[in-house]
């Protein structure tokens, strides 16, 4: 069981971690952060394997995984 | 739960202005990462390029230099050399290292100096707006070469690390990617090696790392990785090239 | 030189001062009366040296601890010096691939806390242009070198004067300035190399020093500073140098100021430096300023030979005088005060009037100014010095 939390105000909506996370667990939340980019958010509810990809992937450092 | 993946201390934890999908925000957290698990933030000194990357110094939390365009590896050969108990890198793209500074970066890596050079290919220039660069492709097109890269007009894209591994004073160089998850852990451990070589005098390393610069393409930032895993480590292969 | 002047000129030498107190550098040309007493405690030694070499010295006694550089006529004596001496005491020296990468190896040697130098002549200094417009902005302490040759483009390797407008205006590219110094004799090009570093580290900004090709060339018996090869650099303490970031906050070195309003900023704090620096760091010598009806004005090399044509008009009963600067930038106005509008002005330049302007500002229309100059291989002698000193007279 694991889980991740997005830092939705470093977030700039590449959705690099949509692509990759391989249970599509992450998707657009088609809201706006404070600096007016479009971030992407985590569903809890799916079954997260912590493996990591969508954080290495990311450019700017805004994913914690927690297993 | 544990926490198993968290942002490097040697980052500042602040928003960039990298473009979405840029690269520069990967290789600036893998070089962090690196420099917290050997343990040598208070004792590194970084060079930021001019270009994208200019202001790496605000991001990295260690001391760094400004260079002028091109000659990072002459200001870090000189650092280098006053404190030799420091471990000093160069950060720089491909207009910087393999144009503009092309002299500078054959002639620290031919003294073998001990640095760690990451060396950024991503095939233009990213700051002014995506012109040709000594890496561009041929056919690719970019704001000065409208019709794409035409070898008898601009000659080749210049494979600088492959000419760089004919220098005796190199000791290491590899080419990696970002492309994909496991490419960037690759790119992570190339990095890795390059910094412990410095830290056991081996000499001059060098990693280049291809990476994507979706506004410049054109493409989104996933068509930036797959045009990057279709076409450009075609022309530059990656894996340890010395 | 100065020992073959006569007696009469001897005695009348006055090191004229700026208005108010008299700063260092007033007690720096009176070295050598400082120097004959330190000799007898035995920390001197004489010998016999070029120019090249005496700024080398001069750099090493300072504690300079990094040098880089590449081979150019006619100061290549100055790199073999530092090759051969820099070594052997510990510190580092760099042959360079180009100019560029030396004074660029200058400013990272400088921002990790060195004192460093580089040195070239007039084409390879316009190619040390980039590096030094940030190293002012970057205000990185910085001593470079420049034995002049003849200009433009590759000109010749015969000694000139023809970078004065470089020198003093900043030479690359923004709203900065250089201080420039010009030694007119191999014991000053000694003296003024110890000098430029403590400028450097003082102002935290390029010091150039400022010769031509036949003070790099000649060589005069000088007193030095004895000097083991076991000393190093006397650095001070430099909070902002790059040393890693071992209990305190990472230092950055930088001359881009992105954010609104920092480059107007950085811009202002540099001009409030210059403003200091114009009011304290001008130097200049004087003679026989109080009687002089016509007053030469000369710096380096061709400041000697006016010298001695101005010995030949004193014995003839000529009342003439004589402004030498030693610092170009700050240019030395206050020097500028005539005591009437007849008094005038001959400016002597192994260039075109380019010192000519400075003299023309600094008198701001009080009197009249003459030029003699020649460059490009030739300079005015003495008969032609005096010849035109007769001809304004």
């Amino acid at each position: 069981m694991a889980k991740i939390i997005i830092n939705q105000d470093k977030c700039k909506g590449c959705l690099l971690c949509v692509s990759f996370c391989p249970k599509g667990l992450i998707k657009k939340s088609g809201k706006l952060n404070k600096r007016g980019l479009s971030y992407v958010e985590f569903d809890s509810r799916g079954k997260c394997i912590g493996c990591g990809q969508c954080a290495v992937i990311c450019p700017d450092c805004c994913i914690e995984i927690y297993k | 739960m544990e926490k198993i993946f968290f942002p490097p201390e040697s980052l500042y934890d602040v928003p960039t202005h990298y473009c979405p999908g840029c690269g520069h925000g990967i290789a600036h957290r893998l070089v962090a990462e690196i420099i917290d698990q050997l343990g040598i933030r208070e004792k590194t000194i970084g060079i930021a390029p001019v270009g994208c990357a200019v202001i790496a110094y605000d991001y990295w939390k260690f001391d760094c230099s400004e260079a002028a365009h091109g000659r990072a590896l002459a200001v870090a050969t000189a650092i280098k050399r006053v404190r030799p108990q420091n471990i000093v890198f160069t950060y720089q793209g491909d207009g910087d290292l393999a144009a503009i500074g092309t002299n500078e970066t054959i002639h620290a890596a031919n003294r073998g100096e001990n640095l760690t050079v990451i060396f950024i290919n991503n095939a233009v220039y990213g700051m002014t707006g995506g012109q040709m660069a000594p890496t561009t492709l041929l056919g690719q097109k970019t704001s000065t070469t409208l019709d794409g890269r035409d070898r008898q007009k601009h000659g080749y894209p210049l494979k600088i690390s492959e000419m760089l591994a004919l220098l005796p004073g190199v000791h290491y160089i590899e080419r990696v990617s970002l492309h994909s998850p496991q490419e960037v852990l690759k790119a992570k451990s190339a990095i890795r090696q390059a910094f412990e070589n410095q830290i056991n005098n081996a000499g001059f390393s060098l990693v280049e790392i291809l990476s994507p610069c979706p506004t410049c393409w054109g493409l989104s930032p996933k068509e930036s990785l797959d045009w990057i895993r279709d076409h450009m480590q075609k022309e530059f292969p990656l894996g340890r090239i010395k | 030189m100065r020992g073959d002047l006569p007696g009469l000129l001897h005695r009348n030498i006055q090191i004229s001062v700026a208005a108010g107190t008299v700063p260092e550098w007033g007690l720096s040309l009176l070295s050598e009366v400082s120097m004959a007493r330190e000799k007898h405690q035995k920390k001197l030694k004489k010998i016999l040296i070029t120019g090249n070499e005496a700024i080398a010295e001069g750099a090493l006694s300072a504690g300079c601890d990094f040098y880089a550089g590449y081979p150019i006529t006619p100061q290549n004596e100055l790199i073999a010096y530092m090759a051969k001496y820099m070594p052997e005491s510990g510190r580092v020296f760099i042959q360079a691939e180009s100019e560029l990468a030396a004074i660029n190896m200058v400013y990272g040697a400088s921002a990790a806390g060195a004192r460093a130098m580089t040195s070239s002549s007039s084409p390879g200094i316009s190619l040390k242009q980039e590096g030094i417009s940030y190293i002012a902005g970057a205000e990185l302490p910085a001593v470079i070198v420049n034995i002049m040759r003849g200009g433009p483009g590759l000109g010749n390797i015969a000694p000139a004067q023809s970078d004065y407008f470089q020198a003093t205006r900043g030479g690359g590219h923004g709203d900065y300035h250089t201080i420039v110094l010009a030694p007119a004799y191999v014991q000053e090009a000694y003296d003024l190399a110890r000098t430029s570093f403590d400028l450097a580290d003082k102002y935290r900004m390029p010091v150039m020093i400022l010769g031509d090709g036949f003070l790099g060339q000649m060589m005069e018996p000088i007193l030095v500073r004895r000097r083991s090869p076991a000393t190093k650099g006397h650095n001070k303490e430099k909070p902002w140098a790059l040393t890693g970031c071992e209990g305190r906050r990472p230092n950055i070195i930088k001359s881009f100021a992105l954010a609104e309003g920092a480059l107007e900023q950085l811009n202002l704090k540099l001009q409030q430096k210059y403003k200091v620096i114009k009011n304290k760091e001008a130097r200049f010598e004087g003679l026989f300023l109080d009687d002089a009806k016509i007053v030469l004005v000369a710096y380096g090399t061709m400041a000697r030979i006016a010298k001695s044509s101005l010995t030949r008009l004193r014995l003839a009963g000529e009342r003439v005088g004589m402004i030498r600067p030693i610092s170009l930038w700050p240019f030395p106005q206050k020097a500028f005060c005539p005591r009437s509008k007849k008094i005038k002005y001959l400016v002597i330049e192994m260039s075109y009037g380019q010192m000519l302007e400075d003299v023309q500002l600094a008198l701001n229309g009080k009197a009249q100014v003459e030029f003699l100059g020649r460059s490009g291989g030739g300079l005015p002698s003495e008969e032609e010095i005096i010849n035109k000193v007769k001809k304004i007279l």
